[in-house]
């Protein structure tokens, strides 16, 4: 297999003296084409045979339009706080030092690990009237589980770790030079975080911001304990699935899984789009 | 002592230059201090509600809520999902970051797209997905029915999703670090007369295991907690297709608190092991802290 001649069968490939290609590479993409492919493809061509007429039906009924708003206004307003506090999260982990930073540094990663279930549970108890967060906002006037605001909260906490994780090597990476040229030609920390650090962060800030809202998005289990669920008031999509398949209707959930795919494939090329971006000007 | 005073000035000066690529006292601390609050508030507290919650009726209360039958068959079952769909997904990404990390071919941005692309999809789609091809409405339902498969609503159902929503995890990890390692070690040993098996074994294999150990770390924490897409095809059966997060979701609904976040409590306690080890090696062998999960 060494140094068998290339057949044109094969031009696709540079040849190598490594062997086990054919068996790593059939295993992989077998592998990949079981338990990812054929079964993302049979989502897709179920909702196929549903037809438009059909699909539209049940894909874009009223509950599903409503479920559709509620997910993706509150994924979008958590992306936007984890935007804010991601940003200023990194900006203080890479350019200041204070006690504990490290573990800090660590724990950011705590919503990648917990199960989602665990965050559910625990951010419900948090903001139900009587949990601790809850006894503070209720005499306020603040009601935040079973409401969207506690929906957002839950995504908030999913999101977090997106942002920081994008922004914090680039920021780390970004050389002082520039800053100490803005800074002799009079600009103030201001002046030169928004015109001259900001522009250098922004593509990680906004793919930080992309997978945070597609992740939130999709996301369910800690959502559902704080939303309370109300059909059309507080029922995300991912919900709404499954409640149509709890009641066997598999051509909605089919279809309402789709037009979400659908949002998710859209924010994936806008991330690839962006780090493309970031690539040319890099270069 | 003018020694000191030397080093004291140069210091003095150098604090003195960084001071215009950097923020006034009074700001650096606020910033510091809204981030503390902000992370406080949502790592912090949710964390700590946890334990709280779980141990709120005393450690006997909570020995009896984790070693009750259900509770029992809960962790058995979540183990041996873990058991099983880590080490496949272990296999496939050393198949997979052995092929495009040691080969150059066509297509093979298109490859690692697609071995990501579990993570885009919402977890309950996941679930979803199986259940069109396995379950009664399902593809291969009548067939399967027929033959007395059991694949939804069963343990095969769970361990399927659970390999789907884990499958990126070692693979993402080890390609980038393959890639990096380059391929001159593996060619030297192949020229020195070495196998392909004896290459990978002696060679590649002892220069990724950290990288391989990270991404075992990671997926096996999801293995374990994923609630979306197992809850899909679970069918909640007690004591038979329970897993650990779902056993949390029965015992808070029938409000009983204390030994849902007595379960809890115990995933709780492998996030922060997770965390630990993770860190560990983060710090230990410089490995990536990937933004991507």
């Amino acid at each position: 297999m060494t140094d068998r001649p290339v057949s044109p069968r094969h031009r696709w490939r540079q040849p190598s003296v490594l062997p086990g290609f054919r068996l790593a590479f059939g295993a992989s993409v077998g592998w990949l084409t079981l338990i990812v492919l054929i079964p993302l493809s049979a989502l897709f061509l179920k909702a196929a045979g549903l037809g438009w007429q059909g699909f539209a039906e049940v894909g874009f009924s009223h509950r599903a339009l409503a479920a559709y708003r509620l997910t993706f206004g509150t994924a979008l307003a958590a992306a936007v706080v984890n935007g804010v506090f991601g940003l200023l999260v990194a900006w203080v982990l890479v350019r200041y030092s204070f006690p504990g930073k490290r573990v800090i540094g660590a724990v950011v990663d705590l919503p990648f690990a917990l199960p989602t279930a665990v965050a559910g549970i625990a951010l419900t108890a948090l903001c139900t009237p009587d949990g601790w967060v809850g006894r503070v906002m209720t005499p306020l006037g603040v009601k935040v589980a079973f409401t969207p605001l506690g929906i957002t909260l839950a995504l908030v906490f999913i999101g977090l770790p997106f942002v920081v994780r994008q922004v914090e090597p680039v920021l780390s990476d970004l050389g002082q030079d520039v800053e100490e040229a803005a800074a002799t030609l009079g600009a103030g920390r201001l002046l030169t975080f928004v015109r001259v650090i900001l522009p250098a962060i922004l593509p990680a800030l906004l793919t930080g911001f992309a997978l945070a809202f597609a992740r939130g998005v999709g996301e369910y289990g800690s959502v559902i304990f704080i939303a309370g669920n109300m059909p059309g008031v507080t029922e995300i999509a991912p919900l709404l699935i499954v409640t149509e398949l709890e009641q066997y209707n598999v051509p909605a959930a089919t279809a309402i899984a789709v037009v979400m795919m659908g949002v998710s494939f859209l924010v994936l090329l806008a991330i690839n789009a962006l780090q493309a971006f970031s690539r040319r000007r890099a270069a | 002592m003018s020694g000191a005073l030397v080093v004291r000035g140069a210091r003095r000066g150098l604090l003195a230059r960084a001071g215009a690529t950097s923020e006034s006292g009074p700001t650096k601390v606020l910033l510091i201090g809204v981030a503390l609050v902000f992370l406080a508030l949502f790592l912090a507290l949710p964390l700590a509600v946890v334990f709280m919650e779980a141990f709120k009726g005393g450690l006997a209360v909570w020995r009896a809520a984790v070693s009750s039958d259900d509770a029992r068959a809960a962790i058995r079952l979540t183990l041996l999902v873990a058991a099983i769909s880590v080490p496949l997904n272990m296999l496939f990404g050393l198949a997979a970051s052995w092929a495009i990390a040691k080969f150059s071919f066509k297509g093979k941005s298109l490859l690692i797209t697609l071995i990501d692309l579990p993570f885009s999809v919402s977890p309950v789609v996941s679930g979803l997905i199986f259940v069109l091809l396995f379950g009664m409405q399902g593809w291969l339902g009548p067939w399967l029915r027929d033959h007395d498969v059991k694949i939804i609503f069963a343990v095969p159902g769970i361990i399927l999703a659970t390999v789907f929503i884990t499958f990126p995890f070692v693979a993402r990890e080890l390609i980038p670090l393959m890639e990096a390692q380059g391929r001159d070690d593996e060619e030297a040993a192949v020229s020195l007369g070495a196998s392909g098996w004896q290459t990978f074994w002696h060679v590649t294999l002892p220069n990724v295991r950290w990288g391989l150990l990270y991404g075992v770390l990671l997926c096996n924490a999801r293995a374990m907690g994923e609630f979306g897409a197992v809850s899909v095809v679970s069918g909640h059966i007690r004591g038979e297709t329970n897993t650990m997060p779902l056993h949390v979701e029965i015992l808070y609904n029938e409000y009983d608190f204390v030994g849902a976040f007595a379960v809890a409590s115990l995933l709780a306690g492998l996030a922060l092991v997770t965390l630990v080890a993770k860190t560990a090696l983060e710090w230990r062998f410089n490995l990536h802290a990937g933004g991507r999960h």
